[in-house]
């Protein structure tokens, strides 16, 4: 039981990470129609810068660094690639973020090597324990600073007239555009921030239990994908739920590993992908995503 | 590069638009001559050149058909998928499976093998494959283009856990070498039989390199004539608009589960070859990359043509294996270890950036820039297209990009 709790609490806290991460797909998805597959190398961009200036300059101005640059990175794209293909269809949308994603991981990964880049968080590798249920102490924060930033987000999203923009360019682009509404600007955002939620995430996902920023950091940051699509691509209330779904899918397989050794040694790591195909199979747009309705 | 390539298109791009009121006499008489003539030119090939560029030509005939396959699937039908490498493994794995030997693998688990000719591997690869994509096909059917996108990634990652965990059978982590293909006795090994022509002795390159070239030129032919027909139209008019398919009477689930099917059938076919070219199967050799890069020759030659298609394999494929051949030539570009960038880093790079380029201004890849200079030499002045909406007057097989981003076409 014990045991159990332990991997809940462990999975709740990679699903936040990973919500984190589905969100900006999500948002990114609602306000420009572009599923992004630059998501993955966006994070990996934020581990590695605040792996690399964590050296000289300190954790903290790393990290905040590390949220600036993905932020730029994500702004430039928009700018320089997905602003000039607004209406595009969605296919030739995704394939130019496999594109822009091919580019700058390829050059992060001939960066980083075959090294493993440590980030010095200040809470180290300890772990604390909750009523005889262990997590790191590196988890146990990302849970707390993902609860933030998803509730401030959702906030924003609701009440700010950023996120009425969003929420209405979403709803009917060419409406929203009659009205007044910056197209341009609303997508420009989205991607702002999903870039900061990246970096965020890149910042706990590089921590303790996980060694460092390497190559597979990239992989793992794929996993939010199954997150974004189980809850459904255009619902942000369906990115949390997925993350946490997926995170927990993924810790409680890896936990009882011996349990499931019929399916083979690090099967966790397809779990996400495993459930995502199921679910699909049952709600094709996930599970709170808007059904497409046709009409003749 | 372009400059070279067009008079390629032209010669084996039988898929010029398709009525015959629009091809010049001039026209008429040159296609037929510059396919023959490319024709000679690639049954000639083996006399004269070395072994590596042999070789490089049966990677590139293997890419070739799984990239006129996964053009089907996207560019034709509009179906995003990234779960090409994970059919490709099917199919490598069976034909190794089902033609190699028993045996031992190290001191760990022993090797299965069925131990059957060869031409059985192959056509059992390519069955299985066609059946893994049938039984992805009910999920497939079921999502919108994007969801599929994502979906089908999921695949490639199951696939290479598949590949490392079911040793027996595809050697775990360390892979296993795929048998040698051979025909009625007839192997494609370097001797039995020793062989020569005209002096030249036909080793396993030369004798693969005819492999590849009969099979890819059928998957061509096959590819080209599927869009000709009733089921081609259908998938074109379902990528267009799903509603208007079915107001017109296409079954929309039916035609998207057959068109996996067929796709996934090209991809184990080219996946047998892949695994012939190689001489092993791994199970890196099947991640997420490759699909990637089928995705890019697809993209780079233009959606939903098969030559484009042919043309963007050979692109992407040859693009490594050149780099590495002329490493020390290249300027940036070094090999392994010797600082610089290794071959196979900017040969991605080089993709990744064509891939933006191509969808930001040339949204009909190769083949629409083929295309287009057709267009201008045949009547100047009024070469491009006036407005973005594809007209009426497209016919169903032209190059044109089946995927147009809604914009003037000032971008030339």
């Amino acid at each position: 039981m014990t045991q159990f709790l332990s991997l809940l609490l462990n999975g709740i806290s990679l699903g936040a990470i990973y919500a984190l991460i589905a969100l900006g797909f999500v948002i990114i998805f609602k306000a420009s129609e572009v599923v992004s597959f630059t998501q993955g190398s966006l994070l990996l961009l934020g581990a590695y810068t605040i792996a690399r200036l964590s050296g000289p300059y300190g954790f903290l101005v790393a990290a905040l660094a590390g949220i600036l640059v993905t932020a730029l990175a994500a702004l430039l794209i928009e700018r320089l690639v997905i602003n000039r293909l607004r209406g595009a269809p969605v296919i030739s949308l995704a394939i130019v973020t496999i594109g822009v994603d091919i580019i700058l991981l390829t050059e992060l990964i001939r960066r980083i090597g075959p090294d493993i880049l440590n980030v010095p968080h200040p809470w180290g590798g300890d772990s604390v324990r909750i009523g005889g249920v262990g997590i790191s102490q590196n988890r146990l924060i990302a849970m707390l600073v993902a609860g933030v930033l998803i509730v401030v987000f959702f906030l924003a999203f609701k009440y700010s007239s950023w996120g009425v923009a969003m929420r209405a360019s979403a709803e009917d682009g060419e409406a929203a555009a009659l009205m007044g509404i910056r197209q341009g600007r609303v997508s420009a955002l989205a991607w702002v921030v999903a870039g900061v939620l990246a970096a965020v995430a890149a910042l706990f996902l590089v921590g303790a239990p996980t060694p460092g920023v390497s190559a597979a950091v990239y992989t793992v940051a794929l996993r939010a994908f199954p997150a974004a699509i189980l809850g459904g691509l255009d619902s942000t209330g369906g990115a949390l739920v997925g993350g946490l779904l997926i995170g927990i899918a993924e810790a409680l397989a890896a936990g009882y590993q011996e349990q499931l050794s019929f399916l083979g040694r690090g099967f966790g790591e397809v779990v996400p992908y495993v459930v995502m195909i199921i679910v699909l199979l049952v709600r094709p747009s996930g599970l709170f995503g808007t059904k497409e309705l046709t009409r003749v | 590069m372009s400059e070279q390539t067009i008079p390629d298109v032209r010669g084996r791009g039988s898929r010029a638009p398709g009525g015959p009121s629009s091809a010049g006499r001039r026209r008429s008489l040159l296609r037929p001559l510059l396919v023959v003539a490319l024709l000679v030119v690639l049954l000639v090939l083996p006399l004269y050149v070395e072994e590596f560029w042999l070789r490089t030509g049966f990677a590139v005939f293997g890419a070739i058909v799984g990239a006129i396959g996964l053009n089907l699937l996207v560019g034709t039908s509009g179906q995003l998928s990234l779960a090409h490498a994970f059919f490709l493994a099917v199919g490598a794995v069976s034909y190794t499976y089902v033609s190699g030997e028993s045996g031992g693998l190290g001191t760990r688990a022993a090797l299965r093998g069925l131990e059957l000719p060869p031409v059985v591997g192959l056509v059992v690869g390519v069955l299985l494959a066609g059946l893994a994509g049938l039984l992805f096909s009910p999920v497939a059917a079921r999502l919108r283009g994007i969801y599929l996108g994502v979906a089908s990634l999921g695949l490639v990652f199951i696939g290479v856990h598949l590949l490392n965990t079911w040793e027996p059978v595809t050697g775990g982590f360390n892979g296993r070498s795929a048998p040698e293909f051979s025909l009625f006795g007839f192997t494609f090994g370097n001797s039995d039989p020793q062989l020569f022509v005209l002096g030249v002795p036909f080793r396993e390159a030369e004798r693969l390199w005819y492999l590849g070239l009969v099979l890819a030129l059928a998957a061509y032919v096959f590819a080209r004539n599927l869009l000709r027909s009733r089921p081609g139209r259908a998938l074109q008019t379902l990528r267009d608009s799903e509603v208007a398919a079915s107001v017109m009477g296409v079954n929309v689930q039916a035609y998207k589960a057959r068109v996996f099917l067929v796709s996934s059938m090209y991809a184990g076919l080219s996946g047998v070859m892949y695994a012939l070219s190689i001489g092993s199967i791994a199970p890196e050799s099947f991640g997420l990359l490759l699909s990637i890069q089928f995705l890019a020759m697809i993209v780079l030659g233009g959606l939903g043509s098969v030559g484009g298609a042919a043309l963007g394999a050979v692109f992407v494929t040859s693009l490594p294996l050149v780099f590495l051949q002329f490493a020390d030539v290249l300027p940036l570009v070094s090999a392994p270890g010797e600082g610089g960038i290794a071959a196979g880093v900017a040969a991605r790079f080089l993709y990744g950036l064509a891939i933006v380029l191509v969808i930001l201004f040339e949204p009909g890849g190769l083949a629409g820039l083929a295309h287009r200079f057709r267009r201008r030499g045949r009547d100047p002045g009024g070469g491009d297209r006036p407005g973005p909406s594809p007209g009426p007057d497209d016919s169903p097989t032209s190059p044109v990009p089946s995927d147009r981003p809604a914009r003037g076409s000032n971008s030339t």
